[in-house]
């Protein structure tokens, strides 16, 4: 299947069955074809945004209508209807809160068809990950242009009855199929092939048929399972750009009713997310980046409001919120009047002032750029790594947030975004292999896009860059000394530009005179550790930090 | 409404039913802490335990669902003695609920229309004697948590507002459920929770063909799926009321004791709630398994899920408590 056959598929399987699958994740940017793609979804729309307030889905009290008459006027929330089509922008920006919401109506099976819009960029911006896990499917239209777009049929709004998916005969080697091959693909979650099943049924009950055969398993695993692999299996065969068309003689030889594991995989690997192909061979899978939520949720520490409450907060001059005020008022109104009061408008009293909470915690984000190139694998990157590790458990007492960057070779790799999950830094940093050349510049740089990054989210990054110094990959990945060394500098001067705080630890055998030259282009702190053990390292650096 | 997917018919994960069960026949255990995956099936056998519980007796129209009239607080008005079974409670508190829906705020309808002063009690009262499940308690707001440590440890819900002095029994047994990559939880929280649970995806193919299976027959079969495991549930329940009586006739010897106390200092848990908590949930262990009198083989079994979240915790240990408290355990009782 093409990318947009794929989509259309979805749409039209989540619209046969929205109680079975939940609905689509949408991962594209805005653009032809997901406007195309959107313009097939029959019926209304209801938009729903991340910064959507929880009454707009729950309903509450209407303000305005309750004090202009003496009833109390309730506005119905989106999720109190049922069969909604609805459509979630921006979803790679939803709050864990509405998440939770959405994915309690989506359990609750009212019938809502919810198309989650994940316009992240980054790898690490993704939808919240509890809701993705119960859309049935995920699609993603990255790349497609005006050109893919295929002709469809237009899709039926009635969903298939219940009576006609259940009497869909489910042979019990498809279930076992679905079931390995999640497995296979390295799928934790149990949902994926119970949504699997759904949507293979949806399938056949859309193809009117009573049988489930392998092409509906085929479908459902292109569609529902693919997308969540974590890992390609072990037996993937030598060339990865074989054509997805199964060879017609493998088929005639194995008269099998259910299709073997080999052709299955081999037919849903043009489904297979980019990335996990790139990262296969580094033995790095995707479940790290899954900070997700977690991750988001510490972006929005500043600025972000949090729900008004009554209490006066801690700062100073706190600002009100009007309509939370009246809110609270409102269902008073009678009752104070009935006290006597013939003041004209609603009659507010301090209890009922409702104040704006901001969240004003800055966090600190430990970002260690560690030199995994051979001469540093040579001299002292377990040293290194020990250090890491306990300067680790000193970022969990003080809950910081930590990033691992590497750099060897021909460029740096972001091996953990800012998290705090320091199981998983520990791990990253376990599995740190060594050597190569030591491309200084692209991993500054790199600590200098985290470092940028978590400004932005109003954590207070601190770069920790533990090398020996002899840099001598150029940016542009050759192997020029003296174009490396010229690139470190001009890098180190950007970060200190940004106002990164940073650190240099030489862990080179011999004080290395270009590093302090480079921790002063950085502005930051130098320290030289020549046959230092880790405790003494982390000493270091955590002198340096409280200093 | 569909029957929710029956508690007997859930594949595996053995530890998370064996901690609700407990909790079921003595609630003063104090709660049951789920942290997994996503798609192990926590939420469902939470779900799956409301409708399992046996029914309790209550007074008609009380809003706490008092035994007796003199429960019933006096605010209720609650005048007839008439007693009714219902299910035993379990109430979902959502992320992000305010604090007036939680702990009960003024009757907004009854204030704008009628002009009166009314109580309406929040969710905190309709988890009276029952269950407050909170689905991802690690991303739950602050000042929520803080208010149920309170109740929680307090049994009683108290609300000062403008004009509102109002207090009602308040005893739950608190169900959390997270996925501990998306955040940690308090160590307050943490300890408040009798027992806690991790739960992975089952990694035997065929356990997991099982829970699709089952899953789909419920979906697609309904009707004879809940009448095959009904009478399961039923013979769980039976099991259950007659584990509570058995946990009244329960003798404990002093060398019990003495082992769970042994077992705890070796582990460096803190307070003395860890002791408390392992001997309740031994015992209704052994009340479970029908046993007459506590013996170390009850001990050992619900070492683990009682003590693993209260050990000072090595951030860098990614072995888990649990193969720690094991490990101890074997240690101490041999």
């Amino acid at each position: 299947m093409t990318p947009w056959a794929r989509a259309t598929t979805a749409l039209r399987l989540t619209f046969a069955d929205p109680a079975g699958c939940g609905g689509l994740a949408l991962r594209s940017r805005p653009g032809p074809a997901r406007e195309a793609l959107l313009a097939l979804i029959p019926g209304d729309v209801s938009r729903l945004h991340p910064a959507l307030p929880l009454e707009a889905l729950e309903g509450g009290i209407d303000v305005s209508a309750s004090l202009s008459g003496t009833t109390l006027v309730r506005h119905r929330g989106l999720l109190q209807a049922r069969n909604r089509t609805l459509l979630l922008t921006m979803a790679e920006r939803c709050p864990p809160l509405i998440a939770s919401r959405l994915c309690a109506a989506l359990d609750q099976g009212q019938g809502h068809r919810l198309i989650a819009l994940d316009e992240g960029v980054e790898r690490d911006e993704h939808l919240p990950p509890a809701l993705q896990d119960r859309l049935a499917f995920h699609v993603s239209l990255e790349g497609l242009g005006q050109r893919d777009i295929a002709p469809t049929d237009p899709i039926a709004k009635r969903p298939v009855s219940t009576k006609f998916l259940q009497a869909v005969e489910c042979p019990e080697e498809a279930l076992e199929e679905l079931v390995q091959l999640a497995v296979t693909l390295g799928i934790n979650s149990l949902r994926a092939p119970s949504l699997a099943l759904r949507a293979a049924r949806a399938h056949v009950a859309l193809n009117r048929r009573n049988r489930l055969t392998s092409e509906d398993i085929l479908v459902a695993a292109e569609l529902v399972l693919a997308p969540r692999a974590t890992r390609i299996p072990q037996e993937t065969p030598e060339e990865p750009e074989a054509p997805a068309k199964t060879p017609p003689e493998a088929t005639a030889e194995r008269e099998l009713t259910a299709l073997p594991q080999e052709i299955l995989l081999e037919a849903i690997r043009t489904a297979l997310p980019a990335d996990l192909l790139a990262k296969s061979g580094s033995n790095k899978g995707k479940n790290g980046f899954g900070s997700g939520a977690g991750a988001k949720r510490t972006g929005s520490r500043r600025g972000r409001p949090l729900p008004a409450r009554d209490a006066t907060p801690r700062g100073k001059a706190p600002r009100v919120d009007l309509m939370a005020t009246l809110r609270a008022a409102v269902p008073w109104q009678t009752l104070r009047r009935a006290q006597g009061s013939n003041r004209p408008g609603p009659i507010i009293r301090p209890s009922d002032l409702r104040y704006r909470r901001y969240e004003e915690l800055s966090d600190r984000l430990l970002v260690f750029v560690v030199d995994a190139s051979g001469s540093a694998a040579l001299a002292r990157l377990a040293e290194a790594k020990g250090a890491v590790e306990i300067l680790l458990s000193e970022a969990y007492a003080r809950r910081d947030h930590v990033a691992l960057i590497a750099f060897r070779g021909k460029g740096a790799d972001l091996l953990l975004p800012p998290t705090r999950s320091l199981v998983q830094t520990k791990r990253r940093l376990a599995e740190l292999p060594g050597g190569g050349g030591t491309p200084l510049a692209a991993g500054l740089q790199m600590g200098c896009e985290t470092a940028c990054g978590a400004f932005r989210k109003g954590l207070s990054p601190v770069l920790i860059l533990l090398t020996d110094g002899r840099a001598n990959i150029a940016l542009d990945g050759k192997p020029d000394r003296k174009q490396a060394a010229e690139d470190a500098q001009r890098v180190a001067a950007e970060v200190a530009a940004q106002g990164v705080d940073s650190i240099v630890i030489d862990t080179g055998r011999r004080p290395e005179p270009a590093l302090r030259q480079l921790a002063l282009s950085l502005r930051g702190q130098y320290a030289s550790l020549p046959r230092a053990d880790a405790r003494g390292l982390s000493d270091t650096v955590s002198a340096a930090l409280e200093g | 409404m569909k029957q929710p997917f029956p508690f007997s018919a859930i594949v595996g994960q053995q530890d998370m039913k064996r901690a609700m069960l407990l909790t079921a026949i003595d609630p003063s255990i104090g709660g049951v802490l789920v942290f997994g995956d996503r798609g192990t099936g926590k939420s469902t056998a939470v779900r799956a335990l409301a409708a399992l519980l046996p029914p309790i007796k209550a007074v008609k129209a009380c809003p706490v669902y008092g035994e007796r009239i003199e429960d019933c607080p006096a605010w209720a008005g609650v005048t007839k003695k008439a007693t009714h079974q219902i299910p035993t409670p379990v109430v979902d508190l959502p992320l992000g609920a305010s604090e007036d829906r939680v702990t009960g705020a003024l009757d907004i309808e009854k204030a704008l229309t009628k002009g009166e002063k009314a109580f309406q009690p929040g969710l905190l009262a309709a988890a009276n004697r029952g269950y407050l499940y909170i689905d991802e308690v690690n991303l739950l707001e602050d000042h929520i948590v803080d208010l149920l440590l309170d109740v929680a440890q307090s049994g009683e819900n108290v609300i000062e507002r403008e004009g509102l002095s109002i207090r009602h029994p308040a005893r739950f047994v608190l169900v959390g459920s997270g996925n501990p990559e998306e955040g940690e939880l308090r160590p307050q929280l943490l300890d408040r929770f009798g027992l806690s649970v991790d739960v992975t995806s089952p990694t035997e193919v065929a356990e997991r063909v099982e829970v699709i299976k089952r899953r789909d027959a419920y979906e697609n079969d309904h009707a004879a799926f809940m009448l095959r495991w009904q009478a399961e549930d039923a013979t769980l329940r039976d099991r259950i009321l007659k584990a509570r009586k058995t946990l009244k006739k329960l003798k404990t010897p002093d060398s019990a004791l003495e082992d769970v106390a042994a077992l705890c200092i070796r582990l460096g848990s803190d307070g003395l709630r860890g002791e408390l908590t392992l001997l309740k949930a031994a015992r209704a262990y052994a009340a479970w398994r029908d046993d007459t009198a506590l013996t170390r083989s009850h001990i050992r079994a619900t070492a683990p899920l009682a003590l693993r979240h209260r050990l000072r915790r090595d951030p860098l240990d990614d072995a888990g408590s649990g193969t720690r408290v094991t490990r101890i355990v074997e240690d101490v009782l041999g």
